[in-house]
């Protein structure tokens, strides 16, 4: 299997994520597609390391599988937060970032 | 039988991903990103990188996708309103994912790495195992590994000041 099928599919994954931000106004949602756009990064670098032959885009994948744990803890703590306050969970009522 | 197994696993990811995207109800959106994540990590072990498909799975499709679950649980699936903000954001939305799409796809496909049309180098058995991450992370990538650490220590303190519950002092 050649690797620009992999890199085609990663595009076509990360358009996907991109659209589902567009198109959603639930946080939750909005997190879950930020998923996609991650684990579409994630696809290419580990596609790309296979490409060169070495480990180190997949040391980068794991990092980045890191980073999106930290986000969505992050961003999941927020939503309780928001919910706590009774206050809609919509990003269109949260674009004034007021308590 | 690669290929077969890469268009079951494709077709698996991008069926997850559109129903991230199309489900109403947040509680299928976490089912369909499931299936995505483990499709992903087929895609992984078709690139002989197994710590990285096998961290796929515990940490995301286990871990964090738990985290989801209870987090949607809690705040309830609520659907979402009808108020359009944007006029025209159903249409425009589509046209500028394709737009993204063939933009990403002309940028690959246009590029002058040689090596994107083949198989990729011969490997040896090792490589892409956890002996073979972990030494890399170990060694050569101790710094950025310790920071990831203090990374996500910082993230879980923040997610519990963030949630904890002060209501009396904000009242």
């Amino acid at each position: 299997m050649s690797i620009d099928w992999f890199i085609v599919l990663s595009a076509l994954l990360f358009a996907t994520g991109a659209l589902g931000i567009l198109l959603r106004r639930s946080p939750m949602v909005i997190l879950l597609c930020l998923e996609l756009m991650l684990n579409a990064g994630n696809l290419a670098l580990v596609a790309f390391s296979r490409m060169v032959g070495n480990g180190q885009g997949q040391v980068f994948a794991v990092i980045v599988m890191v980073i999106a744990a930290c986000e969505v803890v992050v961003g999941l703590g927020l939503i309780v937060a928001i919910f706590r306050r009774r206050i809609p969970l919509n990003v269109d009522d949260l674009r004034e970032l007021r308590g | 039988m690669e290929e077969v197994l890469f268009f079951i696993a494709a077709i698996g990811a991008l069926g997850g991903a559109i129903g991230v995207i199309a489900m109403r109800n947040p509680f299928y959106s976490v089912l369909a990103l499931i299936v995505h994540l483990f499709s992903l990590a087929a895609l992984f072990l078709l690139l002989t990188s197994a710590f990285v498909a096998a961290a796929q799975v515990v940490v995301y499709a286990g871990a964090v996708m738990v985290l989801y679950v209870f987090v949607v649980a809690y705040v309830g699936g609520g659907g979402e309103s009808a108020w359009e903000p944007i006029p025209g954001q159903r249409f425009l939305a589509p046209l500028l994912g394709i737009a993204l799409f063939i933009e990403l796809a002309v940028a690959v496909l246009s590029s002058s790495l040689l090596a994107l049309g083949e198989d990729g180098p011969h490997v040896q058995a090792g490589f892409g195992d956890p002996a073979a991450i972990g030494r890399l992370l170990l060694e050569k990538f101790l710094l950025p590994f310790e920071a990831s650490s203090i990374l996500l220590l910082l993230a879980a303190v923040g997610a519990i000041v963030l949630a904890s519950n002060r209501r009396q002092e904000n009242a």
